[in-house]
């Protein structure tokens, strides 16, 4: 089957005041793929996210999402790009002042298309979707548990049905049981709504339960990316060091 | 296949085809709304299997049209069956969010109640900071030397240039104003006591615990409420330091001894605007304008403004750790905290201005 190529990075650069974050860094992500990227604190993984978002440029390369180049002067064919993804922050970053109901509503009502009723039940099929009741809604982001917030960001981060995934630890700070929750629900959207997800982890049980395909980043570019079975085999003193004996765990 | 969602009606049966998804269906949403109403009636057959994608945006917008239940015939792929049912599973009626209606009393009470609930939170902050400097009397190697020597620093001598600035401009408005009313009444020597009087007095501490109020007295109720959002002010208790001691304190203590500073300096700088455009209208020379100032201002209006100096400064940072305290984790709650701070701290300087006119009434105003 012929996929789409959702996400294209070409010979990226990037340096922070003369330290080297990338260099000539090329991924390639097709459809429906879950991507995990795997690097030491410090590699740059979550400034390849930001430079896939759009939120960073790099100092030199291509970066294509859909096909289309993010340096594209076009306005509204940038704005068209970004409502084909959703972000899920790694803290959340859920507006402090909108109650969690608006905060899903939020960025439908931008699309200014849509009337009240449509809204009304879309965010509440989102809640539903990530296990979460219209009670809920009423609640204050400053008033939700660590778990809730991933929740409530995610089913903001799907509000707009984005084919493409952006998680940022999309675990961390959740205790063991409630993670595995998390993975599966990610799982199941991913596989129901047919997802393209890029995922940043640290967790070794995130990326058993989720990812198709691994790209671990080190010396500043991708050094390996290919199916989990295929990263086994790398051997590299990154991969040794972080699957250390629990290489096998990630089959 | 195309992409493009498209629905046609043929005898008996309504097909749709292409990608029903939210981002495909928003340039022609009106056409399909449209086209989507008018099928309802009269067919009773849908053929969904041509579709290529459909998402929950698109479902809810089908399960509208088919008026919250299942058409009599339908043919559909399994995995766009579920993303249907998903929007089935929900209940019919949604409850709309609710909208809070407010009173006019209600909303006064809750005002008031805001107000008390303020004053309280001073009060109680006041008492803190007694307690606090008793205990410092007994311990004085606790005492902060360091944050009150940055905050005067912070408060007070970043602050030179910008009430320079405003005093000089004030002062010469104001020279500039009375002379042309005093030179056609001929009473040009006046304006020395004008001059003096008003400024020394009453524009100086007031003009310079306006600016502080907006330039420090904010930056205090942001800092801290910042620090109450990012829990470093938990941080700090845990590691056994008092915040009322460290954060609060210096912070009070600094700004009531730097704005006495700070009024001296804004008065003479303004005093000096003053007596250079009187050189200009009225030719009064500068050394006559010193020499006879210390004559028509009794040095007390130096005590009152001075006095009132101190007073400003207190209530300024009072007010802005008042609300910074009580900042609550949420972008709204600071810049709500941070405009309450400044609006009541200048509203409050006004007040405690206005009550010290009444009680230094018989002070140091010069008998003809």
């Amino acid at each position: 089957m012929n996929r789409q190529t959702v996400i294209e990075l070409k010979g990226v650069s990037t340096s922070f005041r003369g330290h080297t974050v990338h260099r000539d860094l090329a991924l390639c992500v097709k459809e429906g793929q879950i991507v995990g990227l795997l690097g030491g604190s410090g590699s740059g993984k979550t400034t390849l996210l930001r430079e896939i978002l759009g939120l960073q440029r790099p100092d030199s390369g291509v970066v294509r999402l859909f096909g289309v180049d993010l340096n594209d002067p076009d306005i509204q064919a940038q704005r068209d790009i970004r409502r084909r993804l959703g972000m899920l922050f790694q803290h959340g970053a859920l507006f402090s002042a909108l109650s969690v109901y608006d905060n899903i509503a939020f960025p439908l009502r931008e699309l200014r298309c849509l009337d009240q009723d449509w809204i009304r039940r879309l965010v509440h099929l989102k809640l539903a979707m990530v296990g979460l009741g219209p009670a809920h809604g009423k609640l204050m982001p400053a008033e939700l548990s660590g778990g809730m917030v991933k929740r409530v960001a995610l089913a903001r981060a799907l509000a707009l049905e984005p084919e493409l995934l952006l998680l940022d630890e999309p675990t961390a700070g959740l205790d063991p049981d409630r993670s595995q929750n998390f993975v599966e629900l990610i799982g199941e959207l991913q596989r129901e709504l047919g997802l393209t997800v890029v995922m940043v982890t640290h967790d070794l049980n995130t990326l058993a339960g989720l990812a198709t395909h691994v790209a671990i980043l080190a010396d500043h570019h991708i050094i390996a990316y290919g199916t989990r079975a295929e990263i086994m085999t790398i051997d590299h003193p990154f991969v040794t060091g972080f699957f250390g004996a629990d290489r096998r765990k990630l089959l | 296949m195309s992409e493009v969602p498209s629905l046609r009606v043929e005898p008996g049966k309504v097909v749709l085809s292409g990608a029903w998804t939210l981002a495909e269906m928003l340039p022609t949403l009106v056409e399909l709304q449209a086209a989507l109403a008018n099928a309802t009636d009269g067919h009773r057959h849908w053929d969904l299997s041509a579709l290529t994608r459909l998402d929950s945006a698109a479902a809810v917008l089908l399960w509208r049209a088919w008026q919250g239940k299942w058409p009599a015939s339908l043919e559909i792929g399994d995995m766009h069956r579920r993303v249907v049912e998903r929007v089935a599973e929900l209940p019919q009626e949604m409850p709309a969010p609710p909208v809070a209606r407010v009173h006019l009393p209600e909303f006064i009470g809750r005002y008031m109640l805001k107000a008390a609930a303020n004053l309280r939170g001073m009060i109680a902050l006041f008492g803190q900071l007694i307690l606090d400097t008793l205990f410092l009397a007994r311990h004085p190697k606790d005492i902060p030397w360091r944050e009150f020597t940055a905050n005067v620093y912070k408060t007070g001598a970043l602050a030179l240039p910008v009430t320079a600035l405003v005093g000089f401009l004030i002062g010469v408005t104001i020279s500039y104003l009375s002379a042309l009313q005093l030179k056609s009444f001929g009473a040009d020597l006046f304006i020395v006591n004008i001059l003096g009087i008003s400024i020394i007095r009453e524009l100086g501490p007031v003009l310079v615990a306006v600016l502080v109020a907006g330039r420090s007295g904010s930056a205090m109720t942001a800092q801290i409420g910042v620090m109450r959002v990012t829990e470093e002010i938990d941080a700090l208790s845990t590691m056994g330091i008092s915040r009322s001691i460290r954060v609060v304190l210096p912070k009070i203590v600094g700004l009531t001894v730097a704005m006495p500073l700070l009024v001296l300096w804004t008065s003479a700088v303004a005093l000096f605007g003053g007596m250079l455009a009187a050189l200009l209208q009225l030719d009064l020379s500068l050394v006559y304008f010193l020499e006879n100032l210390p004559r028509v201002v009794p040095v007390s209006n130096l005590y009152i403004g001075l006095g009132k100096g101190f007073v400003f400064g207190f209530v300024i940072a009072l007010v802005a750790c008042h609300f910074g305290l009580h900042v609550k984790p949420n972008t709204e709650s600071l810049s709500a905290n941070t405009t309450s701070a400044v609006v009541t701290a200048i509203t409050t300087v006004i007040l405690v201005d206005a009550i010290f006119a009444v009680f230094t009434r018989q002070i140091g105003v010069p008998q003809l």
